[in-house]
């Protein structure tokens, strides 16, 4: 019986192709839309979290507003890391000079940092070695650049090779002790492509440009799992040193920043998947529409069918059928198409990993599918069955 | 077989009642071959609906091998029709996007028989009607006295208590009427009851027996 009631459904499918084709466009879009929106999202949301990661994500980076007359220096910062939750202070001061080579002349990011940083960046060396403490304390001229300067600016195509050689930062020559190792090539994507940086003593920063002499932002690592805590903590002290005012330094928390771009992510996939879900919607109407006609074509065959034998059931199952497969068949169709689209995205992109087809959000859309296709076949299907088989009989149509 | 006590049936078209059976009493005796006769508009539809399962007599008690036809309901009586009754109509009534032999398979995968019975049964009753060979064609592929005897051969596989012929061959030419009638004077030969309903004189007088009807009303004749 069930067969049958296949056969039948396939051979109603294929003997109208193209209104069964445009009456599962609908589904097909709505499918369509619905994985690769989500898709998109979520793709977005691992690739933008992987990069506030890459940040450090057990670090917090506190900047100071106003330091009232008082402004902190390294002693402060040692003075803040005695505190048990924290692990590691360092100053970040930041500053953009032109770095010079017989070869070439590029604008660099130079940070003037301290030894505990290379922790707290999360910073993996190439080759060579990060700052040290009597790089701090002699104000020397050692630094660490990033591979792109290695290429661009010294023109080495190695990192060993620029390891000793000399690079003007503002026409002061430094000394390249070492190199940093290459970022990831998706967090690379997101804020743009190349980076010119460099890492000195906080020391030396102080001396090679005029506008920093005191620190005004730093970075603190924490030592345990709860940035909230150490947050807290470094907050209590701050306000200590700066008359209560809670106003005077902003505490950025990493961990608590990937957090919100979770919920705004999230809220923004539930968002799409709505409106896809309403396309949905409106294409199981168009599967009720065209049931409704089938049902109202049908009636003479319905009423041979109720003639030799057909119960309501057997009716009712076979309509239910046909909607059914118009509706898996349009999702079938969606989700294949969802998933070349997205190969297409990621191959522009230059992302492959990101754009995935997610397995969930597909059989969200299918099973949704299989419902609008229950819920709005149930009608036409309940019509056919409720005819009687003298009116069916006598209909020519 | 066919037991009919004071069946009537009202039709009720906004203030007007239309009694189209009034009253109307017969008996059908197992292997019978009767012709229900009568003009256009004497309640002979209404008749074969009733004793066709495909209606409900208002008033009075029809009773079919038995049965108390009034009291099933409409799943019942689809299954009553499915085992009992083998209809033929006059415009052969088979699902055009259907073969002839799924047409004819149809009732019995309605009755749930197993696939392997189910095709000797399809087989025998289309070597019936003599058109095995024809098995793969559609209706529309097939000549109206093709198309006449797969509805015969439909209603053969099942093996009905009765068949029930609507007009059979009104839409024939005369030649393949005869065609038809000789099927059902076979049909009666190997004992089957067969209920014939006709306005032609020609046609009715092959039955051995004829039941007239007139407005409503059933009155045996010969």
């Amino acid at each position: 019986m069930l067969k049958q009631s296949l056969k039948m459904a396939w051979e109603s499918i294929r003997s109208n192709k193209m209104r069964s084709f445009l009456t599962m466009l609908g589904i097909i879009i709505g499918v369509f839309a619905l994985v690769v929106l989500v898709s998109i999202v979520n793709g977005a949301t691992s690739s933008i979290t992987d990069s506030i990661n890459s940040l450090g994500s057990n670090s917090i980076t506190v900047t100071v507003v106003d330091d009232k007359e008082n402004p902190l220096d390294l002693e402060d910062l040692r003075a803040l890391a005695e505190d048990e939750t924290i692990q590691a202070v360092s100053p970040t001061a930041q500053s953009s000079v032109t770095g010079k080579s017989a070869y070439n002349s590029e604008s660099v990011t130079v940070y003037g940092v301290t030894p505990e940083y290379e922790n707290i960046g999360q910073l993996e060396m190439a080759q060579g070695r990060f700052l040290k403490t009597p790089d701090i304390d002699n104000h020397s001229s050692s630094v660490i650049v990033s591979m792109d300067v290695v290429n661009d600016i010294l023109s080495f195509s190695s990192a060993s090779k620029a390891i000793g050689a000399e690079i003007m930062l503002n026409g002061k020559a430094y000394q390249i002790v070492g190199v940093l190792a290459e970022e990831e090539e998706d967090s690379g994507s997101i804020f743009g492509s190349s980076s010119y940086e460099a890492y000195i003593p906080y020391t030396s920063l102080i001396r090679l440009v005029d506008n920093i002499s005191h620190v005004t932002s730093f970075a603190v690592s924490s030592a345990i799992e709860d940035l909230d805590t150490t947050g807290d903590a470094v907050s209590k002290q701050l306000l200590k040193r700066f008359d209560n005012d809670e106003d005077a330094f902003t505490i950025l928390n990493i961990s608590s920043i990937a957090d919100v771009m979770d919920s705004v992510m999230g809220t923004m996939s539930l968002l799409l998947g709505g409106i896809a879900a309403i396309s949905l919607l409106v294409g199981g109407i168009g599967i009720m529409n065209i049931m409704l006609v089938s049902v109202t074509e049908r009636t003479k065959e319905i009423g041979i069918r109720k003639a030799i034998g057909a119960g309501r059931s057997v009716i009712m199952q076979q309509f239910l059928i046909e909607a059914l497969m118009l509706s898996l068949l349009g999702s079938a169709i969606g989700v294949v198409m969802s998933w070349a689209a997205l190969k297409i995205i990621s191959l522009i992109s230059g992302d492959i990993s990101a754009y995935n087809l997610s397995g969930g959000v597909v059989v969200i859309a299918v099973g949704f599918s299989i419902g609008i296709g229950l819920l709005f076949g149930l009608y036409p299907a309940n019509n056919a069955a409720k005819k009687k088989p003298i009116d069916a009989l006598r209909y020519n149509g | 077989m066919i037991v009919f006590q004071d069946v009537s049936r009202v039709y009720v078209m906004g203030d007007t009642q239309l009694r189209a059976l009034d009253h109307a009493n017969m008996h059908i005796k197992e292997g019978e071959f009767v012709a229900i006769v009568g003009p256009s508009g004497s309640g002979k539809s209404t008749l074969m609906n009733i004793v066709g399962c495909l209606d409900v007599a208002d008033e009075g008690t029809y009773f079919l091998d038995g049965l108390e036809i009034e009291k099933y309901s409409e799943d019942e009586l689809a299954k009553i029709r499915n085992k009992k009754i083998g209809f033929i109509f006059q415009n052969f009534n088979l699902i055009a996007k259907m073969t002839a032999w799924d047409n004819v398979e149809l009732p019995l995968i309605y009755q749930k028989i197993a696939p392997k019975e189910r095709k000797e049964r399809v087989a025998e009753a289309l070597e019936r009607v003599s058109l095995l060979e024809r098995k793969n064609h559609k209706p529309t592929e097939l000549s109206g006295g093709q198309q006449q005897r797969v509805a015969i051969a439909r209603a053969i596989a099942t093996k009905p208590s009765l068949f029930l012929a609507d007009e059979p061959t009104g839409n024939l030419d005369s030649r393949t009427g005869e065609d038809i009638i000789r099927l059902f004077h076979e049909l009666h030969d190997a004992g089957n009851t067969i209920v014939l309903i006709t306005h032609d004189d020609e046609v009715a007088k092959q039955a051995s027996r004829r039941i007239h009807i007139r407005d409503g009303r059933v009155r045996e004749v010969d």
